[in-house]
């Protein structure tokens, strides 16, 4: 059997041999020639087809030479408006020494005249006898004094809110609050006329911002009803699309309220979160200085989460975030600001719970601070050249050129010189 | 073997000088060693010991903390199954009844940690104090009924626990009535509050006097403060740089200097955790290849470090980076929140304590929480830069100023610190810190501990490495009356779990050899000696690494 598959095997080969010779030549020619073009291919060097060229070490030694960064910062010119400060001596109460000439102060957002009060500055001095001044400390590693927790009771219990959690920087707060709870995907509608913290926040969460115009609900609606549709067509990544809505109670850039009650509505039919943020209003709107939502009487379990500031109306340094302990805790493990920055100084805290006690025992200066907003919101309706804008009880106004002369060079220079008078 | 201090890691001193930057400090068993000084300096810009130590974790420590974690997640999952069928109670806050149907705010799968494997071991952190923060502090007795998931104070207060978790690197955490009076007389005068920011009516007078003496101190042309050490980063740091510049940022910065570089909007690429040639080799790429995809080159470069890295206790390689950052036209920014008074002869921070120039560093940055005992930020640096800054910082428009008494406490500190008011307090508290650290440290090591980090530096982490162990370590430490910090996963890599101790000019010896004796025992007791290269107690008379290197 083996014999015979040799003999068929040599019979093949014998075969081939035999065909190589009966071959035409130009048949061999061709073929003696496509092996010896294989050959040379095989052995030639690759090449990409998009000419890379590899940078010999000296081209990049060039290079590193050549290259020439921008300045650091770019020169700033010596009559810029912001360059000079205004050099405030002594304390900046009502009656304010600016550059060495006396002032009434219009400047400072000291809305219930707590920063020269002698109780408040009673309380720091004890706390400052007992605690120094630094905590030395983020909240989690034995910076959490008796005074922070006193103080978020007392804002919980002041606010009618389960839980209250301090930050110790007023632009932090918020800036801290919206990223530890919208991330990357969700979205969220703000109004257009949003404080600069919390652009800053919504920057930091990488959500889908949504901008509607000021005040307006209708353009908010539209946003909404658009949303929803997008949702109909991929119901899956609906259900784990987080909605908020960020709004400010009293707005820094304009001076009026948002309408809070239309928002609630909207809230529920419609399934958003609410994030409200207090920091002119608290201390300010309201019977007892509550907020916007004491001013318009709805439920404070209807707001996720309410932000306020404490520079404002309690004289203090700080913020703080109240709400369901739901939705507060949280920070607690998550607000950037909270866990990776050293807490409250104490006598600050303790300014600022003597500034609540202040608050809760005299509820009438609300009516008086709105009943003096109302007055300069009169007295200064009729000048000419110049607008009023902002709600009659808001403590802060802007006053605007009516018309504009031109450029916005032109304006600032206008208002800065009306200012320096 | 000739002299002693030619041993330089086994090679000869000349050949490592042209390796410096190649080849950088060698590792030989976890343990780097710079180049000693030899009484000729070749170039070599370290002109004290580099020393720093980073002991690699041995296997079977490794392989236990990983089960330690698969237990817990194992033990996570099933008490979860048994909180969604009802059979164990809810313990958490629920969302309310009227926004059941809303979409749910945290993802299950997100908090899963937290629920788990954080709560068993909560207890360690916030812990209440009641007291100033110094040497020693009264702690606030806090019991928990149901396994963490809520705290109960009793009232009681556990005296006089000494203090080895707070930033207090230099004492100046003191109620001392004398040392406070000028605070106090300031804080009568001005109040606590601002309520306005720096470019309205928020400048006082104090404002200035501060910035000019913190300028004087850090021997540059003029600072500015801001009122958040955090904010400092996150506001400035995107003034300075924008779209269309790169950000070289260390591996292990800390949350606010990363915030600051996401809010820039500028290219970020990390380099290994003070290692020089990933650095370099960013730096060469960087330049040569220009921005991603359309190949313009980069409008400026910004080199993101810390002096102290909190978490490690490793000290930056200044020299190097500096040699580095002139040779490629790169900007530094240096973040010296844990260094700025903490190191260096007079406690001018990683600048001095190499001996270098504050003009090399481009934007000198810090706080003043940790050393000064005060709150708030401040960056220094040539007088176009300060200029810059507080025309186009966002915290000088948004952001409210310093509290005028904080500013004081400042003031004092950092006149003590100078020796402006008379004394010679200052230069003894850095001295007592120097001293305490390196006994601290060199303790420590001896006992055959694992400690990380830089010998000079004041942050001082122990690793402890299985999750069990950070619970039970932390609580019997207060049990023996010493208040620790631990830390584990997320702020840490998994493996590494650590006990943090924070060595402060105002300990005295006795509290750190309280400290020390309840150590060794407990360290006997859970096993945490790790260490393989434990040294003993008198080295000069046999040092084992010069064995080792003659090879």
């Amino acid at each position: 059997m083996a014999a015979a598959v040799g003999v068929g095997q040599q019979w093949v080969l014998v075969e081939m041999v035999q065909a190589f010779y009966e071959a035409p030549a130009y048949h061999l020619i061709l073929e003696g020639i496509l092996i010896l073009w294989i050959i040379r291919l095989l052995f030639s060097k690759t090449y990409k087809l998009q000419e890379r060229s590899d940078l010999t070490p000296k081209e990049k030694e060039e290079l590193i030479e050549e290259w020439q960064p921008e300045p650091l910062v770019p020169p700033v010119s010596k009559d810029h408006p912001a360059l000079n400060y205004n050099i405030v001596s002594g304390p900046p109460t009502h009656k304010i020494t600016v550059n060495d000439k006396e002032c009434i102060n219009f400047a400072s957002f000291n809305f219930l005249g707590l920063l020269d009060n002698e109780k408040v500055k009673n309380a720091a001095q004890a706390s400052l006898k007992k605690y120094g001044v630094g905590t030395c400390g983020p909240r989690g590693f034995y910076g959490t004094f008796d005074v922070h927790l006193e103080l978020e009771e007392r804002l919980a219990k002041f606010m009618r809110t389960e839980e209250a959690i301090i930050y110790s920087y007023g632009f932090a707060t918020i800036a801290s609050a919206i990223p530890a709870y919208s991330k990357r995907g969700d979205i969220v509608f703000v109004d257009e006329a949003a404080c600069f913290a919390i652009q800053k926040g919504l920057q930091a969460s990488r959500s889908n911002i949504k901008l509607f115009k000021h005040n307006d609900m209708v353009d908010l609606e539209r946003l909404l009803k658009e949303q929803e549709s997008e949702d109909q067509k991929n119901p899956r990544k609906a259900r784990v699309t987080r909605r908020f809505i960020v709004v400010e109670g009293l707005y820094m850039n304009t001076g009026d309220v948002c309408p809070l009650p239309e928002l609630i509505k909207l809230k529920y039919k419609y399934k958003v979160r609410i994030f409200l943020e207090e920091s002119l209003s608290f201390g300010v709107l309201g019977e007892h200085g509550r907020g916007i939502t004491e001013h318009f009487g709805i439920n404070i379990d209807d707001i996720d989460l309410i932000s306020a500031n404490m520079e404002n109306s309690l004289a203090s340094i700080g913020g703080f975030c109240c709400g369901r302990s739901f939705v507060i805790d949280h920070q607690r493990l998550s607000g950037q600001g909270y866990c990776f920055s050293a807490s409250l100084p104490p006598l600050l805290a303790a300014a600022a719970i003597e500034a609540l006690n202040i608050m809760e025992d005299n509820p009438d200066i609300f009516q008086t601070l709105q009943g003096k907003c109302k007055r300069i919101h009169r007295a200064l309706q009729g000048i000419s050249g110049l607008k009023l804008v902002g709600e009659s009880f808001s403590p802060a106004l802007h006053l605007q050129l009516e018309e504009s002369c031109g450029s916005r060079e032109n304006d600032v220079k206008l208002l800065k010189r009306v200012v320096d008078y | 073997m000739a002299n002693p201090s030619a041993v330089c890691n086994g090679h000869l001193h000349y050949q490592k000088q042209n390796n410096l930057l190649k080849s950088g400090i060698s590792k030989k068993n976890g343990i780097t060693k710079g180049i000693k000084k030899n009484g000729v300096s070749n170039g070599s810009p370290y002109k004290k010991p580099f020393i720093e130590h980073f002991e690699r974790t041995p296997m079977y420590v490794a392989v236990l903390t990983f089960l330690g974690f698969g237990v817990g997640t194992i033990f996570g999952y099933l008490r979860d199954f048994m909180r969604a069928w009802g059979l164990e109670k809810r313990n958490v806050a629920a969302e309310r009844e009227q926004q059941k149907d809303f979409v749910p705010l945290y993802q299950d799968f997100e908090n899963f940690y937290t629920r788990n494997l954080y709560m068993r071991i909560r207890d360690n952190w916030n812990r209440p104090i009641c007291s100033v923060p110094g040497p020693q502090f009264d702690l606030m007795e806090r019991v928990t009924d149901d396994y963490n998931w809520t705290f109960r104070l009793t009232g009681r207060t556990i005296k006089n626990v000494i203090n080895m978790g707070s930033y207090n690197y230099l004492g100046f955490a003191e109620t001392d009535a004398n040392a406070l009076k000028t605070v106090t007389k300031e804080l009568q005068k001005y109040g606590t509050g601002i309520c306005s920011t720096r470019q309205e009516m928020g400048t006082l007078d104090k404002h200035i006097e501060l910035e000019k003496l913190v300028a004087r101190f850090l021997g540059v042309e003029d600072a500015m403060v801001f009122g958040m050490g955090f904010a400092t980063n996150s506001m400035n740091i995107p003034a300075l740089v924008g779209k269309g510049c790169l950000i070289l940022s260390d591996e292990l910065n800390h949350a606010s200097l990363v915030l600051g570089a996401r809010l820039s909007g500028a290219t970020i690429r990390i380099f290994k955790h003070n290692n020089m040639q990933s650095l370099e080799s960013l730096l060469k790429d960087a330049i040569i290849y220009g921005q991603p995809r359309s190949r313009r080159a980069w409008r400026k470069i910004i080199i993101l470090v810390e002096g102290i890295y909190s978490m490690e206790g490793s000290i930056v390689r200044l020299p190097e980076i500096v040699s580095l950052k002139k040779k490629y036209k790169a900007y530094l920014y240096l973040d010296e929140a844990h260094s700025i008074g903490a190191v260096g002869a007079t406690g001018r921070g990683v600048v001095e304590y190499f001996g270098m120039n504050p003009d090399d560093v481009d934007v000198l940055m810090g706080t003043f929480t940790k050393s000064f005992g005060a709150a708030g930020g401040y960056i220094a640096g040539k007088k176009d830069l300060v200029d810059f800054l507080r025309t186009h910082s966002h915290s000088a428009v948004y952001a409210t100023s310093m509290c005028p008494p904080v500013a004081e406490q400042i003031i004092r500190a950092m006149k003590c610190l100078m020796g402006l008011d008379g004394t010679t307090q200052g230069l003894q508290r850095v001295h007592q810190l120097g001293k305490n650290t390196r006994y601290f440290r060199r303790r420590l090591h001896e006992m055959g501990f694992i400690i990380y980090g830089n010998d000079d530096s004041p942050v001082v982490p122990l690793l402890l490495f299985m999750p069990g162990k950070i619970g039970a370590f932390a609580r019997r430490m207060l049990e023996k009356n010493i208040g620790v910090v631990v830390v584990g996963f997320p702020a840490t890599p998994i493996t590494e779990s650590r006990a943090r101790f924070c060595v402060s000019a105002a300990h005295t010896r006795e509290m750190l050899d309280t400290v020390l004796k309840a150590l060794d025992e407990l360290g006997d007791f859970l096993q945490l000696k790790y260490s393989r290269y434990s040294k003993s107690a008198h080295p000069e008379l046999y040092e084992e690494t010069r064995f080792e290197l003659e090879d």
